[in-house]
């Protein structure tokens, strides 16, 4: 039952979405993103840019050589929840996916923090933001 | 629940708003007649404004002029600084000349033939939305119609109908009949006694008969009637041969996916409904008209720097972009438009709550894909005079121009509009990388494409850099918590433009809150 109502959420977000904005109609796309790489490359590089230098004003912040990136669940909460111009993504990426381009970002572009990120953690943080909300 | 009582309005609501959220249970509002249209009834009359009274616009775009517009009317004295070489903001279009730099420096050049444009933002006008159309009404802006439901676009999806594209009109025509079908036979299978008297659930019947195409037998099957809707193998002719022959419907499981319903949903949306309008020669003439009404009065290259504020008026400084000279402006209050996505550039003295609600705001990365062709193929050879077709791969969208239709020469397609996912694919690529993809996506409705291919522009909006994203995507819980600080005059600085709206990446939405934001400034001012 719990099941079938977060499905039913899911579809209803689906059908709300394009009617607010002036956007697109169809379905959502679906794109193969099976790694970290693909995962910067095909969504983040989009605003940070294809070497993570953000924009040049610094409005969109360089990932690259970022200390902020030293402790994971930073990185993971923005992603998750958003900040200021950036959208929140999770209803677009997987936990896997997100644990996958922070795991990625935190280990080129000149960053060199090694620890791994796993979907756990990016469950944890998911969990830490919905009961925060509530 | 007893049998004959239908849910309540307030139940219904209840329930979708428990599904859907706000966004749903707004759009369900609407169609159940409890939303207004557009709160405009008219500009806002400001009247006995003091002499001398000033005030300073940050932005020219639609929130700043329609602002400027209405206060100069008023008496009030008015500047606008604007940091691009033009009025319009987000309301432009580019064409064959013009060039543009992506934020990370990459320049693309547009070499339409003359009289062509690609409106790299807002494109198509709601009928309802009266206040944009007031002002294109009083300034003589000639709109035209914005073809947008046309049931001879393509529906493509890789996971159904083979991956062949449909035409709008079969697929819509059999997802009614197959769903009509079925639900007849959850009633010949009593499944809804429950639920549904025999007299309505007998008029149900006829409906779904009528509605749904079925045949005798209440079966949703390939005929001349069915076929009168999805279209024929052979058309109605003339003569001997005139005689038309049915086209075979698609399978239940194909008409399934969700590709289909979310292009017949979206016609349906309140703000996607027919009829729809465009500036003839391009959207940016609706910007050209407010810049000539409100006359000299924007400053251009112009960089808002500072906004500092005190009880008795407001000071702007700014860079002139041109020559790196910093300026001040002084004026009793400040209307600032600049989008949300960028004011972390400007330092703002304000209230601690406007300062979070200018940070709770994320934006969308829309990105839109002009392709220029050789001549008009889809309307020559398929029968398509503007709308869209929909497809599930990134370019998302394709539309088709509403203009000169039947003409000869060189002609402008939207070859991509995409959102999300696959509005950050398209922005992350080189220009040409996109073009190709739109090429070789699109292939899949017009083969066409490569032989007839000119030329082409891509507007990724999150790397243009004079806003670094597309429009204003305001979460329920964001809403709840800082719209009203947001919208609200901060002693003497306001905030419009379309995310001080609930009409977020419409025109409308800019044109409203900028008469909200000059009616809390006159009401101050009176009050003073």
């Amino acid at each position: 039952m719990r099941r079938s109502l977060l499905r039913l959420g899911a579809l209803a977000v689906l059908a709300a979405a394009p009617a607010l904005a002036d956007s697109p109609g169809g379905r959502p796309v679906k794109l193969a993103l099976p790694d970290g790489e693909q995962v910067y490359k095909q969504v983040c590089a989009a605003c940070h840019l294809a070497q993570a230098q953000g924009s040049p004003d610094g409005t969109v912040p360089a990932l690259a050589h970022n200390a902020k990136l030293a402790t994971a669940d930073y990185p993971i909460t923005v992603v998750m929840k958003g900040q200021g111009g950036m959208p929140w993504f999770s209803e677009m990426l997987t936990p896997a996916q997100v644990a996958a381009v922070v795991g990625y970002v935190r280990t080129h572009f000149d960053n060199a923090y090694a620890d791994p990120v796993a979907e756990a953690d990016v469950k944890r943080i998911a969990a830490a933001i919905k009961s925060s909300e509530e | 629940m007893t049998h004959d009582t239908a849910p309540s309005r307030r139940d219904l609501l209840t329930m979708i708003g428990k599904v859907g959220g706000a966004a749903a249970m707004y759009q369900a509002m609407t169609a159940l007649g409890h939303a207004a249209e557009t709160q405009f009834t008219g500009p806002p009359v400001l009247t006995g404004a003091k002499p001398g009274a000033s005030v300073v616009i940050l932005g020219a775009g639609l929130a700043g002029m329609a602002a400027a517009y209405e206060l100069q009317k008023a008496g009030y004295a008015v500047k606008i600084l604007e940091f691009q070489d033009r009025p319009g903001g987000r309301n432009y279009s580019l064409r064959g000349g013009d060039s543009f730099t992506e934020s990370d420096g990459t320049v693309q050049k547009v070499q339409f033939a003359p009289g062509n444009y690609l409106n790299p933002g807002p494109w198509r006008i709601p009928h309802h939305h009266k206040a944009l159309l007031h002002y294109c009404r009083q300034f003589g802006v000639t709109l035209e119609p914005f073809i947008q439901l046309n049931h001879n676009g393509f529906i493509h999806s890789s996971e159904a109908f083979g991956g062949k594209p449909m035409r709008y009109k079969e697929v819509a025509t059999d997802f009614k009949g197959h769903t009509s079908e079925l639900l007849a036979k959850a009633i010949s299978a009593k499944a809804l006694d429950d639920k549904l008297s025999a007299q309505d659930q007998e008029k149900l019947m006829e409906a779904l008969r009528g509605w749904g195409v079925l045949d005798k037998n209440m079966a949703y099957t390939s005929s001349l009637k069915v076929s009168a809707q999805r279209g024929y193998d052979q058309p109605p002719g003339g003569g001997r041969n005139g005689a038309p022959t049915p086209s075979q419907i698609a399978k239940l499981q194909d008409v399934l996916d969700p590709q289909v319903w979310t292009a017949m949903s979206f016609y349906f949306s309140y703000v996607m409904q027919t009829t729809m309008f465009q500036p003839t020669g391009g959207m940016d003439m609706i910007g050209k008209a407010f810049a000539k009404k409100i006359g000299k009065i924007v400053t251009y290259n112009a960089k808002a720097v500072k906004v500092a504020q005190s009880d008795k008026g407001v000071t702007v400084s700014y860079k002139d972009v041109a020559t790196g000279q910093m300026h001040d402006v002084s004026a009793d209050y400040c209307v600032c438009t600049i989008p949300l996505s960028i004011i972390s550039q400007v330092d703002m003295q304000v209230s601690p709550a406007l300062k979070a609600a200018m940070k709770a705001v994320p934006y969308g990365g829309h990105v839109k894909i002009g392709l220029e062709f050789k001549r008009r193929f889809w309307e020559e050879d398929d029968n398509i005079y503007g709308g869209h077709s929909f497809t599930d791969q990134s370019i998302t969208q394709l539309s088709y121009p509403n203009d000169k239709m039947f003409g000869a020469g060189p002609a402008v397609l939207l070859g991509a509009f995409a959102r999300d996912l696959a509005g950050f694919q398209l922005a992350g690529m080189t220009p040409q990388q996109r073009i190709e993809t739109a090429l070789k996506q699109g292939e899949v409705f017009h083969p066409q494409y490569r032989k007839e291919y000119l030329n082409g522009v891509s507007v990724p909006w999150s790397r243009v850099p004079w806003i670094l994203g597309c429009t204003s995507a305001w979460s329920e819980d964001n809403r709840k918590a800082h719209y009203k600080n947001l919208v609200t005059l901060d002693n003497r600085v306001v905030l419009a433009g379309e995310h001080a709206s609930y009409y977020g990446g419409w025109m409308e939405g800019s044109i409203l809150s900028g008469m909200d934001a000059i009616t809390q400034i006159h009401q101050h001012a009176q009050a003073a």
